[in-house]
C-alpha cells in the first residue's frame, strides 16, 4: 500500500509530502502520524509542504486534524514550506487553517518546536535517526 | 452565463480518489498550456478538486468536460463536472459556507465559486447534477 514516510528524530517526527495526495492516502498518513506520535513519544511533528502545489479543503482539513490528534497526544505540529500561490488560494478557498502552526521553511520550523518543545523534554534515552514504512 | 465556444474539449471520468487527482494534473496541464500565472493554475486546479471530490462523494461519481473557451479576444479554460446521483434538493443552502452533507466542511461549493469567474449548477433532485466553471485568462 502506498505511503508516505515518516521520519524520525530524536522526539521529532518529519514528513515530506512529496506527491499529489489522494484523499485516501491523506487520511492514511493522519492515521500513521498518530500511530507514530504515540508509540515513540513524539513531542514534536513537522510536515513540509513545499512540494504541494495545491492545499485543496480535505488536504487543509487532514492537516488540522493532524495538529488536534497530535496536541491531545501532547505534542507540537508545525507545517512548514507553503508555497505563496497555496497560501493565497486557501484564503480565497475559505480556509485560514485556524489552530495550525506554520513557519517559512525546515529550519524556523525545527527552531520553533525546540523552542516550544525543548523546555518540557524529558531525559532523551534515544536520540537516533530512524525511518520506518 | 457566457459560456464562449469550445475550441477542444477533454474527458476525464471521475470514479475513485486517484481520478481526482488525475483531474488536478490535466487541469494544470491546460493551465500551464494557456500559460496562466502561477496562482491563476493553483485557483482553478484547486477549484476542479473541490468540484471533482463534490462529483465523486456527492454525485457518485461522473466525469469532468474541461474545454478551452473562447469568447470574443477572450480566452479560457471552462470545466464542466457531471453526475447522475441525487442532485442537489437547496441550491442556495449547498452554496452558503459551512454547509455540509457529507463529512467535509462545506467550503466546496462556495469556496470554488470564489476560485473561479464564472459559476452555474444545474441540479434536479434525482436526476444528477451539473456545475460549470470558467476561468478566463
Amino acid at each position: 500500500m502506498e505511503r508516505i514516510p515518516i521520519l524520525r528524530m530524536g522526539s521529532y517526527l518529519l514528513v515530506t509530502i512529496q506527491v499529489d495526495m489522494h484523499d485516501k492516502l491523506a487520511l492514511t498518513l493522519q492515521d500513521d502520524l498518530t500511530e507514530r506520535i504515540s508509540s515513540v513519544n513524539a513531542k514534536g511533528v513537522l510536515i513540509d509542504i513545499s512540494s504541494l502545489e495545491i492545499v485543496d479543503s480535505f488536504i487543509g482539513r487532514t492537516l488540522a486534524n493532524i495538529a488536534s490528534m497530535a496536541r491531545v497526544l501532547d505534542a507540537e505540529t508545525v507545517v512548514v514550506g507553503m508555497q505563496p500561490a497555496v497560501a493565497i488560494t486557501l484564503v480565497e478557498l475559505g480556509m485560514s487553517l485556524p489552530g495550525i502552526r506554520t513557519a517559512l521553511n525546515v529550519e524556523t520550523g525545527m527552531e520553533y518546536l525546540r523552542e516550544t518543545v525543548g523546555g518540557r523534554e524529558e531525559s532523551d534515552d534515544d536520540d537516533g535517526l530512524s525511518t520506518e514504512d | 452565463m457566457t459560456m464562449g465556444s469550445a475550441l477542444k474539449t477533454e474527458t476525464v471520468p471521475i470514479a475513485n480518489s486517484s481520478d481526482v487527482v488525475v483531474v488536478r494534473q490535466r487541469v494544470r496541464a491546460w493551465a500551464l498550456e494557456l500559460k496562466l500565472s502561477l496562482v491563476d493554475q493553483t485557483k482553478i486546479v484547486t477549484a476542479a478538486s473541490e468540484l471533482g471530490r463534490n462529483t465523486l462523494e456527492h454525485g457518485g461519481g461522473g466525469h469532468m468536460e474541461m474545454s478551452l473557451v473562447e469568447n470574443g479576444v477572450k480566452r479560457g479554460i471552462r470545466l464542466r463536472f457531471i453526475d447522475h446521483g441525487p442532485g442537489i434538493p437547496d441550491l442556495d443552502l449547498a452554496l452558503k459556507d459551512g454547509f455540509t452533507s457529507g463529512g467535509g466542511l462545506g467550503l466546496g461549493l462556495g469556496g470554488s465559486k470564489r476560485l473561479m469567474h464564472e459559476f452555474e449548477i444545474d441540479s434536479k433532485p434525482g436526476s444528477g447534477t451539473t456545475i460549470t466553471v470558467i476561468r478566463w485568462k
